[in-house]
């Protein structure tokens, strides 16, 4: 009787049933999409807050925070110092190619210097370590988690906070202005590198030339801006990992969700800090 | 009964306990979610005397033993841990509390990028920084000795089998010589002759350092030869808590059913 009374209003109103259906269902949907993300960001803020209270009360995790600084500074090097190279060589072929037709070409040492140093040198070591290291530190710490490692180090009256997280982030944020520093001195010398192939130029003669009229606030900001870089590598593969549940699948979502999280607000809090640079470094 | 020492005599290391349970737990309640885990469980261990907890699988055992070193917080109820409450403080407040207690989980949760030394040695590291090199070093020895895994203390976790795997946890778990010792299945997924190998290394610890030991497990014969007193839990609550004699003479149709299984 019930199931008639149902068909009953299903064939007089097909449309406006469906109709009504639809938008609330897509409402709903929308809701839990927007409900999760704030439930995410509410999660990250609590997990930062207890990371900072880990992290500045004592005993301090000094052997540790070395391991990583290690970990994440020299085993990243290379793979920071290719990719500045290869952005050197290509910055030094489009901008070559780009100056001569408009007959700039003078001004060549000068774009390869400021635009790997401003901009490109910061972005790619953000966007390279958020790769090697948020994954990195996503698969640990979730492989961890999942194998009760973490609930050890807590049983054990260790504060995982402190032991894991606090220094991971720290290191990144440590090292980030560092790598970007290699990042920069490798794809300003292979920009050098590559010009001179075709155009034979002296590095010092180069070197003069890029950075004639550099002052410090054209080169401290951007290259310490990719602290924050760190910070953000840091604190999303280190909560991703820390969070997560349910085995293999868990530890591959985890890895995976961090490098690309990581990646995605790295280039985010870019255009925020570039903008933020140019207001107060004029 | 396999109790084959006196649980009143010798505290811990010339500690007089003075009656009070060195774990006791009042009408613990906890849930996750919809699912309802522990239903008002109540129970106390003394110090020196082995309590084994029983039960089917998702009965809350393990989840007990997370809430008495507070790895989790209950929903309401209490947790002493030798007169002291712990449902209220802080999970992060907890870690005093925590030195007192050592914990062997049921997969052993061995660091995997540790060796088996540097494993034992990890709780040193961290709370005994008075120790020298050397100190330490002859520390890490004296418990894998204890546990008979000298021979393994610069392999890996990876190398070794299960049951060296949960002697080389239980050794992690004495290193800071804990007054209470909790086992969550030490004896699970190993085979019979393993099994009684743990079995007897829990009574000789047990023998040598006087803890409070709380062991969750399936296994009776186990439970037989270690516990002082079993409790067998039933959907979130104790069913019976007594010696084996006592719970071979239950009424009760759940415990018959289970001592019978077993």
């Amino acid at each position: 009787m019930s199931s008639g009374e149902i068909t009953l209003v299903e064939g007089n109103h097909p449309k406006h049933s469906s109709r009504e259906t639809k938008p609330a269902s897509s409402l709903q949907t929308g809701a839990g999409l927007l409900g999760g993300f704030f439930e995410w960001f509410g999660n990250l803020g609590i997990f930062a807050w207890q990371v900072i209270r880990a992290a500045v009360t004592p005993p301090y995790e000094w052997g540790e925070l070395v391991r990583q600084l290690d970990d994440i500074g020299s085993k990243s090097l290379p793979l920071v110092a290719l990719a500045g190279s290869a952005i050197g060589v290509v910055l030094s072929m489009e901008a070559s190619s780009s100056l001569t037709r408009f007959g700039a070409k003078s001004l060549l040492p000068s774009a390869i210097v400021y635009s790997v140093i401003q901009e490109m040198g910061p972005i790619i070591t953000g966007l390279v370590v958020s790769g090697r290291v948020g994954a990195g530190i996503g698969a640990q710490l979730a492989s961890m988690k999942v194998t009760e490692q973490i609930d050890a180090i807590e049983a054990s009256a260790i504060n995982p906070y402190r032991l894991l997280a606090a220094t991971r982030i720290v290191a990144c944020i440590v090292m980030l202005p560092l790598l970007t520093l290699a990042a920069d001195a490798c794809g300003i010398f292979m920009g050098w590198f590559t010009q001179s192939l075709s155009e034979p130029l002296s590095l010092q003669h180069f070197m003069q030339v890029g950075f004639r009229g550099a002052t410090l606030n054209d080169f401290l900001p951007p290259t310490f801006k990719t602290a924050v870089f760190g910070l953000i590598i840091g604190l999303v593969a280190c909560f991703q990992g820390m969070r997560t549940k349910g085995g293999a699948e868990g530890v591959g979502r985890a890895a995976t969700s961090s490098v690309v999280l990581a990646s995605l607000f790295v280039i985010l809090a870019d255009v925020v800090l570039v903008k933020f640079i140019l207001v107060v470094f004029p | 009964m396999a109790a084959t020492y006196d649980i009143t005599a010798k505290p811990v290391n010339g500690e007089q306990t003075s009656g009070v349970p060195a774990v006791a737990v009042q009408d613990l309640h906890k849930s996750y979610g919809a699912q309802k885990v522990l239903n008002g469980v109540s129970l106390s261990v003394a110090q020196g005397e082995t309590l084994a907890v029983l039960g089917r699988s998702g009965t809350g055992k393990s989840v007990l033993l997370r809430l008495i070193i507070g790895l989790a917080k209950p929903d309401s109820g209490s947790v002493r841990i030798q007169g002291q409450e712990i449902a209220d403080v802080p999970l992060d407040a907890m870690g005093e509390i925590r030195k007192k207690m050592g914990f062997l989980f049921q997969h052993a949760a061995l660091y995997d990028s540790l060796t088996v030394g540097e494993n034992v040695a990890f709780p040193l590291d961290h709370h005994r920084r008075d120790l020298s090199r050397a100190q330490r070093d002859e520390r890490v020895m004296q418990l894998l000795g204890e546990v008979g895994m000298e021979a393994a203390r610069n392999k890996m976790p990876s190398n070794i089998s299960g049951g060296m795997q949960k002697r080389v946890g239980l050794a992690r778990a004495l290193a800071l010589d804990p007054h209470i010792l909790l086992l969550d299945e030490p004896t699970a997924g190993l085979d019979p002759i393993s099994s009684g190998e743990i079995d007897e290394l829990v009574l000789k610890l047990q023998r040598e350092h006087q803890m409070a030991t709380i062991v969750v497990t399936h296994d009776m014969h186990s439970a037989k030869t270690i516990a002082n007193r079993l409790a067998i839990l039933d959907k979130g609550n104790v069913v019976i808590e007594g010696t084996f004699e006592e719970l071979q003479q239950s009424d009760i149709g759940f415990v018959k059913e289970f001592l019978k299984l077993s």
